[in-house]
């Protein structure tokens, strides 16, 4: 495309924003509207993603092992765990470890266990780890099977109820973001639509001198970005300034080892960034949409 | 260059505007059509230059068949097209310059010689000393003068016209037809379609007349022929 032609359609874009300033509001208004739900549905479901993602790392099964066991069985024991085909790693931690875990966790009242350091009650214990957490329960089970095995732990049900909601609050967080774009592009297409009456002769003489409807559609591409572009300062800046004051008083509330926001530096950014992105997009995608009929033969 | 072949158009309304028409206009050549209101004038000359497509037979301008050209060809045929309307259409918020120009700009031609160009042909039509001049501010026939300047700024080989003096008093009229026998005369296709008798009667041309879509008589230093 040649310069003067870039130029032009900035120039003529601008202009019909400026001249239509009502309409600009409007359109720029569902923007803003529509992008500070998205990035309220975003940050909920990208955090909720980010507490599944932390529980699947976390989750594990503890499997412990029979007071009496002899070292070579112990080691056998190890050998058969690593033959399962869904265990992604897997570790050994004595009844030494387990008690200096137990009495670090414990913090103050810990010290009362240092007693049993001279008599430990407390099982050797094997680790697991698989590659999905929807494994953990036939792992567990089939772990459980071995007779020098005493019993096995993991966070069953809790974390599969986690994981399924997850799942769905992902799908209906998709499903609500693409209504929301859908309205938008159709309520900045349907505004556009009104100054374009106007505009309706200046595109026909276009046409018939044989301009191309790329030259055409230049002028609305341009009013559709800036619409974007200006929608997505408000959302923009309460992202910024809102996820941190968000991010400054959740986060240290909630004290779960897995519950832990998306850290402000670079989620905000990132966010931001989406934000911009798809403002532009929606804005393009309306102001296009709109001179579509005038652009038929 | 124009060249139609047992032409049919109808509306999706139903209604039937041309019914078989075949003809052969050559380059260079000054055609009057005239005809009744209704009598589809109008659908004829469309079909020249895509604004309609024929529902069947062929139309071929430069031996290209336009109704099976693509839609993204479309512009670059308008190009070497020049229409002029009864009604002018001409921008009213750009002036008599800025209105020529668009035809250029549009078209992404470099600046320079867009410059050139309107002012040579706002010198052409007479109006060099009114190009700053909006619409508002000129009379019909020096808007039409406007709009013909519009027309032939891209020196296109034909230039089609829609009744161009129906909404122009008897003076001015004449003052049209002059500008475009000088644009015949550089060897431009010129098809006008028209209601005034005077005119065929007194510049005598070839005359195509219609009735009920199709062509009824074609003499070459026609007559006008009937009572409207």
């Amino acid at each position: 495309m040649k310069i003067s032609t870039l130029s032009r359609h900035m120039r003529e874009g601008a202009k019909n924003l400026i001249r239509n300033s009502w309409m600009t509001v409007a359109a720029v208004g569902a923007v803003t509207t529509t992008l500070v739900l998205v990035a309220a549905f975003l940050i909920l479901m990208l955090n909720l993603n980010q507490i599944a993602e932390n529980i699947e790392a976390d989750a594990e099964i503890r499997a412990f092992i029979q007071l009496n066991t002899n070292d070579e069985d112990i080691d056998a024991v190890g050998q058969k765990i690593e033959s399962i085909n869904q265990v992604s790693s897997y570790e050994f931690s004595s009844k030494e470890d387990e008690l200096d875990n137990l009495i670090e966790d414990l913090g103050d009242e810990g010290e009362a266990y240092e007693l049993f350091e001279q008599d430990n009650p407390l099982n050797h214990v094997y680790i697991v780890q698989t590659e999905e957490a929807e494994d953990l329960a036939p792992v567990a089970a089939e772990i459980e099977q071995f007779s020098e095995i005493e019993s096995v732990e993991y966070g069953s049900e809790t974390v599969e109820r986690l994981l399924q909601f997850n799942e769905y609050a992902r799908y209906v967080g998709i499903g609500f973001i693409a209504a929301l774009l859908l309205t938008a592009i159709f309520l900045i297409s349907n505004t556009i639509k009104m100054t374009i009456t106007a505009r309706s002769d200046e595109i026909g003489i276009m046409r018939l001198v044989g301009a191309k409807n790329s030259f055409i559609r230049g002028p609305f591409f341009v009013e559709g970005l800036l619409t974007g572009v200006i929608g997505s300062i408000i959302p923009i800046t309460i992202v910024l300034t809102g996820y941190h004051f968000l991010y400054v008083n959740l986060n240290d509330r909630l004290n779960f080892q897995f519950i832990e926001l998306l850290p402000w530096n670079p989620f905000a950014w990132q966010l931001s960034l989406m934000l911009l992105g798809i403002g532009a997009f929606i804005g393009i995608w309306g102001s296009v949409m709109s001179v579509r009929k005038f652009l038929r033969v | 260059m124009i060249e139609m072949k047992n032409v049919h158009k109808v509306y999706d309304n139903g209604v039937t505007a041309l019914s078989g028409i075949s003809t052969k206009i050559e380059a260079g050549e000054f055609v009057y059509v005239v005809g009744q209101s209704g009598a589809g004038k109008s659908s004829f000359i469309k079909l020249m230059y895509h604004e309609e497509v024929p529902t069947d037979g062929k139309v071929n301008i430069n031996h290209i068949d336009i109704g099976k050209m693509k839609k993204r060809q479309v512009p670059y045929l308008r190009r070497n097209i020049g229409v002029i309307y009864q009604d002018f259409k001409l921008l009213p918020k750009l002036t008599a310059y800025e209105n020529v120009a668009f035809a250029l700009e549009v078209i992404e031609e470099n600046p320079r010689k867009i410059r050139r160009r309107v002012m040579d042909v706002l010198d052409k039509v007479g109006l060099k000393h009114k190009a700053r001049f909006i619409p508002a501010q000129l009379s019909g026939g020096e808007q039409q003068r406007v709009a013909i300047a519009r027309a032939i700024v891209n020196n296109p080989k034909i230039v089609i016209a829609d009744e161009p003096t129906g909404n122009l008093d008897p003076d001015t009229s004449w003052e049209i037809m002059r500008i475009f026998e000088e644009v015949n005369d550089t060897g431009t296709t010129l098809i006008m379609a028209t209601h005034s008798r005077e005119i065929v009667n007194s510049i005598r041309k070839r005359v195509i007349a219609m009735e009920n879509g199709q062509i009824v008589r074609d003499e070459h230093r026609g007559e006008y022929g009937y009572e409207d």
